[in-house]
């Protein structure tokens, strides 16, 4: 039989890249799906000597297929698995500051890296301090001479408020020793290549689009950097973040359809953000593919998708606004993102609940803001289940 | 609700008070009773799991009927449903048949008593001349594996009503998406679900479904009496796979219809057989009883030698059994899915050496035919 170990990635399309990055097979059974190593060790060839694998803390083969199989999207020779997205930007963290060392941040951001900072980092003396990345002179002066690291979110969480991903690289890179990371969550490397773009390291949390399923917690981190990616990995293997052999299985399967997932969200996106911003109920509609979205020019440029996020405002009180949320039937009022249910949450009480409110309202996420993932429903049952959670919340009249 | 979001809109974890969004593995033999006389709503995971019930109920959806049961494979489920019938009961069955299926009916049926007897399903003339006192079931599949041939369900259907028997439709070819048999009178529909139900290669299992409540329970007592239902995580892992039917076979299905496209104008190639392709026999019944001509197709290269060449030397499409899965495959049937089929009836059945069936996955459409181009010309 011919030896079909070896497909040259640079040459398919991302729809096949997704299903057939992964080809070193275990060559015993011929097996069509990477086995579960759910194994907690491996036994020494002689004393000191393995195959590469001694213990899964360090790495783990099934943990390391999910890892090509990434590096294959983020177009990297390798990538890193974690077992959070939070435990993917703890180690990044941990890996290249020190005591001293200033970390600039995106002003909107999600809630779990703010509280990274706050309640962790800030105890080690690392410094941190946030920035409009929209206005590009205010990140330039925001870099100060002990910065080690731009940590960026674009499309932000949940605001969508984007950051120009290539201007920051270029201001970041004017510093030696400073390096842009670009939390990719919301896009995945298919939608924004921020490495293409000039990032450094490029970082997500595979809970989201990538596993796609609300089955897994995890991250990756990516970059063209060996020694920083050995710098990770050692990291990694000291702080015990690895993702594990089950939950990469589970993520290898997600990610086999994420083409097929992403190109649906776009789409069931740009019809249900059209709906609600035609609608006398709603006040504002944030999504990056809308002619209102003061940042669409840029969203076409460095992204080659809206997306499947967005965040809108009624017009109603908070108490309204999260009754609205109860009275949905279809959309689950759940943390969480990027996956084929449709997800729904008031940011202010759930995922950026650690923000002061005055703080919150003044970067746009208002105690009535809500959240939404769209999810691969037929959206015309969306719109119909918004439709009858209005009716309940206001009545018929408009 | 439409069937997309049907797919992953369910009751996930029925009265579970921490509501998760994925269903719960039970992985579990045994459960606890209160007391020692009675059981509450399960007692034994051959008899009942939860995890396995909530599969049972989303396909029974699906499908449109009132009753789902899943099998640790597509053969347990057709073992299951045969052993409905006693000695002296006769199957009256389509005569393209899965290997395996052939393989039950020739060589394990007969043991008990139970006759096979084959009949080309797509003359509705033939089967009702067929049907004698001793028949019991018909079964067919519909489009047929390997040559696609398409069966009237409806006007079956309306055979076996008329003489009294079941009808049993293997749907593993269409899944529920693209046509459910029990809504064309169909008595029994059922699935390998290691398929399109599946889609990732990951599960081997079956699953029946029925509408008819005293059906449901001969169905049910067979399922425990001989313990052939599915594991709790494989019952996890088809509950996951299942979200995705739609938008994996809706790319399937497209990617099909180009590469049946592409094969019918290639000289190495004699014949395609695609339900999708308007010059297939049995298009416009397919067309009325089905939503669309599926990912599995099959052709005949211009010899045996090509069609082996063709097999070895393709990247993209891998040798394997199965199909429905997110990744191509290809096989030769006669050397793999349908070796099983017991030589007298392989005669008779003709499945010639040069047929390739292909089974069409989700990657571009560019890189396969890409691909089949390179085999094709050398």
């Amino acid at each position: 039989m011919s030896d079909k170990s070896f497909v040259q990635p640079s040459t398919l399309q991302p729809a096949t890249l997704a299903i057939h990055t992964n080809r070193a097979y275990e060559t015993l059974s011929n097996s069509i799906l990477f086995p579960i190593h759910q194994t907690a060790t491996y036994i020494h060839d002689t004393v000191g000597v393995t195959k590469g694998y001694g213990y899964s803390r360090g790495a783990n083969p099934t943990v390391n297929a999910l890892e090509q199989a990434i590096s294959a999207l983020e177009g990297t020779a390798t990538a890193v698995c974690f077992r959070s997205g939070m435990g993917a930007i703890s180690t990044l963290c941990l890996a290249i500051l020190k005591a001293g060392d200033h970390v600039l941040l995106s002003d909107v951001i999600y809630g779990g890296t703010t509280r990274l900072f706050q309640q962790v980092l800030g105890n080690f003396a690392v410094e941190y301090s946030y920035v409009d990345v929209a206005d590009l002179d205010a990140v330039a002066k925001a870099i100060r001479p002990n910065t080690r690291l731009v940590f960026i979110e674009t499309p932000a969480n949940p605001t969508l408020k984007l950051a120009d991903i290539q201007s920051i690289a270029e201001i970041a890179h004017k510093h030696k020793d400073v390096l842009l990371a670009v939390d990719n969550t919301f896009l995945t490397p298919m939608l924004q290549d921020c490495l293409g773009l000039g990032a450094d390291i490029s970082m997500l949390s595979t809970t989201k689009y990538i596993d796609g399923h609300n089955a897994t917690i995890g991250g990756s981190l990516a970059t063209h950097d060996a020694v920083l990616t050995e710098r990770l990995k050692l990291v990694r293997k000291t702080l015990g973040t690895i993702a594990s052999p089950f939950d990469s299985w589970l993520t290898l399967q997600g990610v086999k359809t994420l083409p097929a997932r992403l190109g649906l969200h776009c789409k069931h996106a740009g019809i249900v953000a059209e709906w609600l911003e035609a609608n006398p109920r709603v006040a504002k509609v944030n999504y990056p593919g809308l002619d209102s979205f003061p940042q669409k020019a840029l969203a076409e440029k460095q992204q080659k998708g809206f997306g499947g996020m967005m965040s809108f405002e009624l017009n109603a009180t908070t108490e309204e606004s999260l009754r609205f949320i109860d009275a949905l039937r279809l959309c689950t009022c759940a943390e969480s993102l990027g996956s084929v249910e449709t997800l729904i949450t008031n940011p202010a009480t759930a995922s950026h609940c650690d923000i002061p409110s005055e703080e919150r309202s003044r970067l746009g996420v208002t105690d009535r803001l809500i959240r939404l993932s769209v999810g691969l429903e037929d959206p015309r049952d969306l719109i119909a289940d918004f439709e009858q959670a209005f009716e309940q919340v206001f009545g018929g009249a408009k | 609700m439409k069937f997309a979001s049907r797919l992953v809109h369910f009751d996930s974890s029925p009265g579970d008070p921490l509501r998760p969004m994925a269903t719960p593995i039970y992985q579990t033999a045994t459960f606890e009773q209160e007391h020692a006389d009675s059981f509450g709503q399960y007692d034994y995971s051959r008899s009942g799991n939860p995890t396995r019930r909530v599969l049972e109920d989303q396909v029974a959806t699906l499908e449109n009927g009132t009753r789902g049961f899943a099998f640790s494979s597509g053969m347990a489920a057709i073992a299951n449903v045969t052993h409905l019938l006693k000695a002296g009961d006769e199957i009256l069955a389509d005569w393209d048949l899965y290997g395996g299926t052939a393989r039950l009916f020739g060589r394990v049926l007969p043991r008990s008593g139970v006759t096979v007897r084959y009949v080309d399903a797509s003359d509705q003339g033939k089967v009702e001349e067929q049907v004698t006192p001793a028949t019991r079931m018909i079964y067919v599949e519909s489009p047929t594996n390997p040559m696609l041939r398409i069966v009237d369900l409806k006007a079956t259907a309306e055979i076996a009503k008329r003489h009294g028997l079941l009808f049993c439709v293997d749907n593993s070819t269409m899944s529920p998406y693209l046509q459910n048999p029990l809504d064309l009178g169909a008595d029994i529909a059922l699935h390998s679900a290691t398929k399109f139900l599946c889609g990732h290669s990951d599960v081997t299992g079956g699953v029946v479904v029925v509408k008819d409540a005293k059906l449901a329970d001969e169905i049910y007592y067979l399922q425990n009496a001989e313990g052939s239902a599915l594991g709790p995580f494989d019952c996890y892992l088809l509950l996951r796979g299942l979200k995705t039917l739609k938008i994996r076979m809706d790319v399937q299905q497209r990617n099909a219809i180009r590469i049946a496209d592409f094969l019918s104008s290639q000289p190495g190639v004699s014949e395609v057989f695609y339900p999708g392709s308007e010059r297939h026999v049995g298009h416009s019944i397919h067309q009325a009883q089905a939503r669309g001509g599926g990912a599995v197709l099959s052709f005949t290269a211009v010899s045996a030698a090509l069609a082996k060449s063709i097999a070895e030397n393709s990247e993209l499409f891998r040798i394997s059994v199965s199909f429905g899965s997110v990744n191509s495959t290809i096989s030769i049937p006669l050397k793999m899915s349908h070796a099983s089929v017991p030589t007298e009836i392989l005669t008779t059945r003709s499945i010639p050496e040069s047929l390739l069936r292909l089974s069409i996955g989700i990657e571009d459409a560019d890189d396969l035919i890409e691909d089949l181009s390179r085999c094709l010309h050398g």
